[in-house]
């Protein structure tokens, strides 16, 4: 049996998980994962996760609509069948595209919307039916919950204590 | 950890709230069977939606002959509907993307309701040019997809064929940004559920989500960029919407000042359907410590703000009507023609509606009494509607032959299938109340120990 445990420290108050994190941070404790109820702020910035770059997938995703809505423009007005439409007939691609931009517009916003949502959702492996991934249902209500996985279950228990934990509840990892 | 905030600020949730109470006063509605007043609510809307939708099926199996246009008004309610629903839905895409951009934290409160709306009356705009085609199971002609007649293409020089698009990415951009938005507040529920079938349904809904601190960081990206995209999107589609008159050569149509003048018209009109329906949700579900008076005096100030674009735009397509000193001119919808010619019942209806009523919210007592604040918005809702009755009927009932010169009377369908809508959006909007979180109880956690009011009672406190 390995002497690893999983711990759980329940916190009622945002302002105590973060003192808790900063504490942790000093003593060298490896903290696990937390779950809160609402975006904590600089919750992130404390447990030093690195900034995500969903934005630069939305930016490419937003290139690619653009794309996508120059081809489709392109193809259809000015190289599959060319027509003269109220007088104005279709020359080049460039000439015409200004009468373009609302179509090509709406699907930048749409593929980069869309995409980008689904990338969310891939990356956080979330989908329709998932089982909850928070250990404890009441930190999506009012209680913020620090995870831990380590040996070294005493100094983390008196750390949590310290900082004014609500329940600990300790398992087999 | 500082959750200071200026005190001159009013605060935004008011009464003595922890965490857990936002929790149990947002999950209220969801969890109690709904009373009386709602029932009654949704048995009257779900038979306008059912006799609209006999309307509907009338013409379709009719054609479009069933509605009271004719040679000279090609255009009549239909149209009119259709800006009038698009209009309406802009407040939402305006709360949720331009105020979150803008860091503005009364947003939180009617978010939520306001995308919800937006979402249900794009479903009732699309309805009228999808009928309006007449042979409605050739509507996907309207996308550019290989055919059978040698690939003939959709036309993207058409305003038309921009609206198609411009439409169908509002529709699923909101209804996407919405949707993630809920997820969080699915997953609240979902936790709470007691009965096994509350329990499936919202876990279908809220995908697993379980608010670890980079799927939090993940999900405020994703707000933000969704919102930075939204703020663009809603300008463009009643810009391209003022397109399907701004690029055609009919008089009073043929105007520049359009697109602006619809984007703002828009959100004044959506404003005054958010007031609407938010004044009767606070009282139903019993929302009122969330959705206070400060936010309502706020959403009037917008509308004060929108009306007097609206009221500038009016102005301006006055005077050229007057100035040009064209003969077609004197019969715009906004002209010394109109005002006195045989539709001077809708151009005064316009101006008193638009104009002269939403003036009084300049007065505070007015704009922070909730009983004006309804009828007022009301009474907006109505003028606007006008307004799109006007720049359709009015501009092309006298047209440039006088030989042609003819009135617009509706026909029954025609006003069957505009109850129909506000009777399916209300069927919408009565489901919703009942099983969707209404608050964005998630995000308004967050600012609860910045902007509740016993946490700034004690900041006071502190400072002094």
């Amino acid at each position: 049996m390995s002497t690893t445990k999983r711990i759980y420290g329940i916190y009622a108050d945002d302002d105590d998980l973060m003192h808790a994190v900063k504490m942790c941070n000093e003593n060298g404790i490896k903290i696990h994962e937390v779950y809160t109820p609402f975006p904590v702020h600089g919750l992130d910035k404390a447990l030093g996760l690195r900034k995500t770059r969903l934005s630069d997938a939305a930016f490419i995703y937003a290139v690619y609509g653009v794309l996508v809505g120059s081809l489709l423009t392109w193809y259809t007005m000015n190289h599959d069948w060319p027509m003269n439409i109220g007088g104005k007939p279709a020359f080049t691609w460039a000439e015409n595209m200004p009468a373009f931009v609302v179509p090509m517009f709406e699907l930048m916003v749409f593929c980069a919307a869309h995409m980008m949502s689904l990338t969310f959702l891939v990356r956080n492996k979330m989908y329709p039916m998932a089982p909850p991934q928070n250990p404890d249902p009441r930190t999506t209500d009012d209680k913020f919950l620090m995870e831990f996985v380590s040996e070294d279950v005493d100094t983390i228990k008196q750390i949590l204590i310290d900082t004014g934990v609500e329940e600990i509840t300790v398992k087999e990892a | 950890m500082s959750h200071y905030e200026a005190p001159i600020r009013e605060p935004l949730i008011i009464g003595h709230k922890t965490y857990h109470d936002i929790t149990v006063d947002i999950a209220k509605p969801i969890e109690e069977r709904a009373g009386k007043l709602w029932w009654i609510s949704f048995y009257a809307a779900l038979v306008l939606f059912i006799y609209g939708f006999g309307c509907i099926a009338y013409t379709i199996g009719t054609g479009i002959g069933a509605w009271g246009l004719n040679r000279t008004n090609n255009w009549g309610w239909d149209i009119t509907n259709f800006v009038w629903w698009v209009g309406i839905g802009h407040a939402g895409t305006l709360i949720s993307a331009v105020l979150l951009l803008f860091r503005q934290r009364w947003r939180m409160s009617v978010n939520r309701s306001a995308e919800a709306m937006t979402i249900f009356a794009v479903v009732q705009a699309a309805i009228f040019p999808v009928i309006h085609m007449g042979r409605v199971w050739v509507g996907y002609w309207v996308f550019p997809i290989p055919n059978q007649y040698g690939s003939l293409w959709t036309n993207f020089n058409s305003p038309l064929l921009w609206d198609v698009f411009a439409i169908s990415t509002y529709f699923s951009v909101s209804t996407v940004f919405w949707f993630m938005g809920l997820i969080p507040d699915f997953a609240m529920i979902r936790d709470r559920a007691k009965t096994p079938w509350t329990k499936k349904i919202y876990t279908l809904l809220s995908f697993g989500w379980g608010g670890q601190a980079k799927h939090w960081q993940r999900f405020e990206e994703l707000t933000l960029v969704l919102a930075g995209l939204a703020t663009p999107l809603v300008f463009s589609v009643h810009t391209t919407v003022s397109f399907d008159f701004a690029t055609s050569v009919i008089k009073g149509w043929h105007s520049t000042i359009y697109p602006p003048y619809f984007v703002a018209g828009a959100i004044f009109s959506g404003f005054a359907m958010v007031q609407t329906l938010l004044l009767v949700a606070r009282k139903v579900a019993h929302l009122e410590d969330y959705i206070t008076l400060y936010h309502i005096e706020i959403m009037n100030i917008v509308i004060i703000v929108t009306g007097g674009m609206v009221t500038v735009a009016y102005a301006c397509e006055y005077f050229i009507a007057w100035y040009s000193g064209s003969r077609y001119e004197d019969f715009v919808y906004l002209s010394p023609g109109a005002a006195t010619g045989p539709y001077w019942w809708a151009f005064w209806a316009l101006i008193i509606c638009n104009l002269v009523i939403p003036a009084l919210f300049w007065f505070k007592k007015i704009r922070t009494n909730i009983i004006a604040t309804f009828i007022i918005a009301l009474i907006i809702n109505i003028g606007m509607w006008f307004e799109r009755f006007d720049i359709i009927v009015i501009n092309i009932s006298r047209d440039y032959l006088p030989s042609s010169w003819t009135m617009f009377m509706p026909s029954v369908i025609d006003v069957g299938v505009f109850l129909g809508t506000i009777g399916f959006f209300s069927v919408l909007f009565l489901l919703y109340a009942r099983t969707f979180p209404v608050i964005a109880q998630a995000e308004l956690k967050s600012i609860l120990k910045i902007s509740g009011e016993t946490y700034k009672a004690k900041e006071e406190d502190e400072h002094h």
